[in-house]
């Protein structure tokens, strides 16, 4: 009950407008844009550095989904990092530069992104791990594994026809030309996540699982169901992101570092809660375009690249110290 | 249950419930079961598992851990979290070793700007929490984010260097007993003392439990958790001086190697404090924290791969949590 209620005051007509705006996420990658385009004015000027910040970001984009599934259901994800290591070193290894064998390749890490999920979600809702821990205990058990199999070093190559996803084009396409597969891939997974969570009888029940477990329970949602189908999720999303990685970069030992913390940051930064009950898809996967576009910003203006990990520590933690502000103040 | 708990300053026969139900005892249980079955593992292989160096081993692997887990658990009751411990470890032994450059006059030196960087890290950490309301997860991340970026634009490689007298931390011992061991011994008694025995360490399981429900009974929440933090950071501070006495000299990397984020927070879950807090103790931590050693020193005396050895924690992590996780569940509550 907010104070206003208890009060038998009228909420301000600016808090109601505020509840009507977009979510800030997307005033901020505006304004991260801009400071791009004033730190480097050439920097827009051609067109496809816009589109290679886009490219750049679609990986992050697609963890960050995933992530969100999870994280609306009131659970953490930390293994997704490391899942993409795994599927790109995997990937790697047995495609081998055989162009055949891509697209089962491509099946088989699929399925090793579900079975991953699937495991995170049964070890969480029927073992009673907390997903914190469990999730923790699978990136120790992927990394490790990964590191066994390829001794340190991944060999193997990826063919062209597999790559093509992170970095090919389809072509030709009336008007504009050529379409970058990775951005068609974005938009479908982007549009499922989208209607998955805000337009299902599952991403409502998910949302109600998050929001308050026991009252969801007892309104008829399966739990365990539910939280197990967004790891399910959070693995495939981690899967296709993967692929993509592997056909947007080089391959080396750990491609896959450091996406979970970024993913969790992103959604976060686009106004989910931690802990579950509220977010916001759309403005998640914002969220993981808007921290792409700040580590551009932060390579144009030339900051030593040290600086650039302080600076965006104290940019994520401010954004959210920022939330937290407006949310106490929309309360009271 | 702690969430249920009477509270208030006479009180403690709830309290006194509570931690009795959260007692250590199924933690230190397995740990026996396992340092038992690695000796059988080790001794069917040929070797000697329960040597006097082998023991002081495992108990010199669990300090460096056991420092940061101790401080970890403080965060944890109180229902908050610290990933920043990593990166105050390596700042701690680089700001330690800078200061002292091998001279022994300036040993109270670089002790007194390790710990205050903990210090500043740990108020930083807590207000972050406490007054601007950023999760935990997402503030002691960005902090993380910010020592690292920090850190590494300083220095790139091992820098300064401690005295030969600061290197007996590591080194020497009375008797056959390191300091270090004593070192975690003593932070645990105090952390036991602390947690179970003092009006702070009431508060602390009270705002774990429900900081609503403490801040209604009249707990100041916030000091506590902040308190908490101060404790958390100070210890990882502490560990930084342990390091840097036993690597001679400090670098940016000596946190991060050792996973004291994730690792710290593994072993006080291990040891049955529960993540949302108000549930635990530090004597479960130091089993937890015991246990991970005696694994280690077994699959090193058994040549087991360096990353089948990161696999096999992984498993056991989450089997021991889950099989402790089924007892709660089974028990009546």
């Amino acid at each position: 009950v907010s104070a206003a209620a208890v009060d038998g005051a009228r909420p301000s007509p600016l808090a109601a407008l505020r509840r009507r705006l977009p979510a800030p996420i997307y005033l901020v990658l505006v304004l991260v844009l801009v400071a791009i385009g004033v730190a480097s004015p050439g920097y827009f000027a051609d067109a496809s550095s816009l589109l290679f910040l886009l490219k750049l970001s679609v990986p992050l984009m697609l963890v960050t989904a995933g992530e969100l599934f999870v994280l609306v259901g009131g659970e953490f994800d930390l293994s997704v990092g490391s899942l993409i290591t795994l599927v790109v070193v995997v990937a790697a290894q047995l495609v081998n530069n055989d162009p055949a064998r891509a697209w089962w390749v491509m099946l088989l890490v699929i399925g090793i992104g579900v079975l991953v999920g699937l495991l995170n979600g049964l070890i969480t809702t029927r073992l009673r791990v907390p997903s914190f821990i469990a999730t923790l205990g699978m990136l120790l058990i992927i990394d490790g594994a990964v590191t066994l199999w390829t001794t340190g070093a991944p060999r193997g190559a990826l063919t062209a026809n597999f790559r093509m996803w992170g970095r090919g084009s389809i072509a030709p396409v009336p008007v504009i030309g050529a379409l970058p597969r990775d951005l068609v891939v974005l938009v479908v997974a982007g549009a499922v996540a989208i209607l998955l969570l805000h337009r299902t009888t599952f991403g409502r029940q998910l949302t109600a699982t998050g929001g308050n477990p026991r009252a969801a329970a007892l309104s008829g949602v399966d739990v365990p169901a539910v939280r197990t189908l967004a790891f399910v999720l959070s693995g495939l999303f981690a899967a296709v992101a993967g692929i993509l990685v592997g056909g947007l970069f080089p391959i080396t030992a750990h491609p896959g570092r450091g996406y979970e913390f970024q993913a969790i940051s992103a959604a976060v930064l686009g106004g989910a809660v931690l802990g579950g009950g509220k977010a916001s898809m759309a403005a998640g996967m914002t969220g993981a375009l808007t921290l792409q576009a700040l580590f551009t910003l932060l390579n144009v203006v030339g900051l030593p690249n040290p600086l650039r990990a302080a600076v965006q520590g104290v940019l994520i933690v401010g954004a959210m110290a920022f939330a937290a502000y407006r949310l106490r103040r929309s309360v009271a | 249950m702690a969430r249920t708990l009477a509270l208030g300053p006479v009180d403690g026969a709830g309290l006194r419930r509570a931690l009795a139900g959260s007692s250590s005892a199924p933690v230190w249980a397995a740990l026996a079961f396992i340092f038992v079955a690695a000796a059988l593992a080790v001794g069917l292989r040929g070797g000697q598992f329960l040597t006097v160096h082998n023991v002081t081993d495992i108990l010199v692997r669990s300090v460096a851990l056991g420092l940061v887990a101790v401080g970890q658990t403080f965060v944890i009751l109180a229902g908050s979290l610290d990933l920043s411990v990593a990166y105050v470890v390596s700042v701690s032994a680089v700001a330690a070793s800078v200061m002292m450059a091998g001279d022994p006059a300036l040993i109270p030196l670089g002790v007194a700007c390790s710990l205050a960087v903990g210090l500043v890290v740990g108020v930083v950490n807590g207000l972050v929490v406490t007054k601007l309301g950023v999760h935990p997860f997402i503030a002691t991340l960005g902090m993380s984010l910010v020592l690292q970026g920090l850190i590494y634009a300083a220095v790139n490689d091992f820098v300064g260097a401690v005295p030969v007298q600061f290197q007996a931390l590591a080194y020497d011992g009375v008797g056959p007993v390191p300091f270090a061991v004593l070192l975690l011994g003593a932070a645990v008694a105090l952390a036991w003392f602390t947690l179970a025995r003092t009006r702070f360490g009431f508060h602390l399981y009270a705002v774990g439990g429900s900081a609503q429900t403490a801040r209604l009974s009249g707990i100041r929440s916030h000091r506590v958790v902040i308190a908490a933090h101060v404790i958390c950071a100070a210890m990882a501070a502490i560990t930084g001086l342990f390091i840097v006495s036993r690597l001679r000299s400090g670098a940016p990397w000596v946190g991060t190697d050792g996973a004291y984020d994730l690792e710290s927070i593994a072993a006080v879950v291990l040891g049955g404090t529960v993540l949302a807090g108000g549930r635990g103790g530090v004597l479960g931590t130091l089993a937890g924290v015991l246990i991970l050693a005696v694994l280690d020193t077994a699959f090193n005396q058994l040549g087991v791969d360096p990353f089948l050895k990161s696999v096999l924690r992984g498993v056991i992590l989450i089997a021991a949590v889950a099989i402790s996780a089924l007892r709660v569940a089974r028990s009546p509550a």
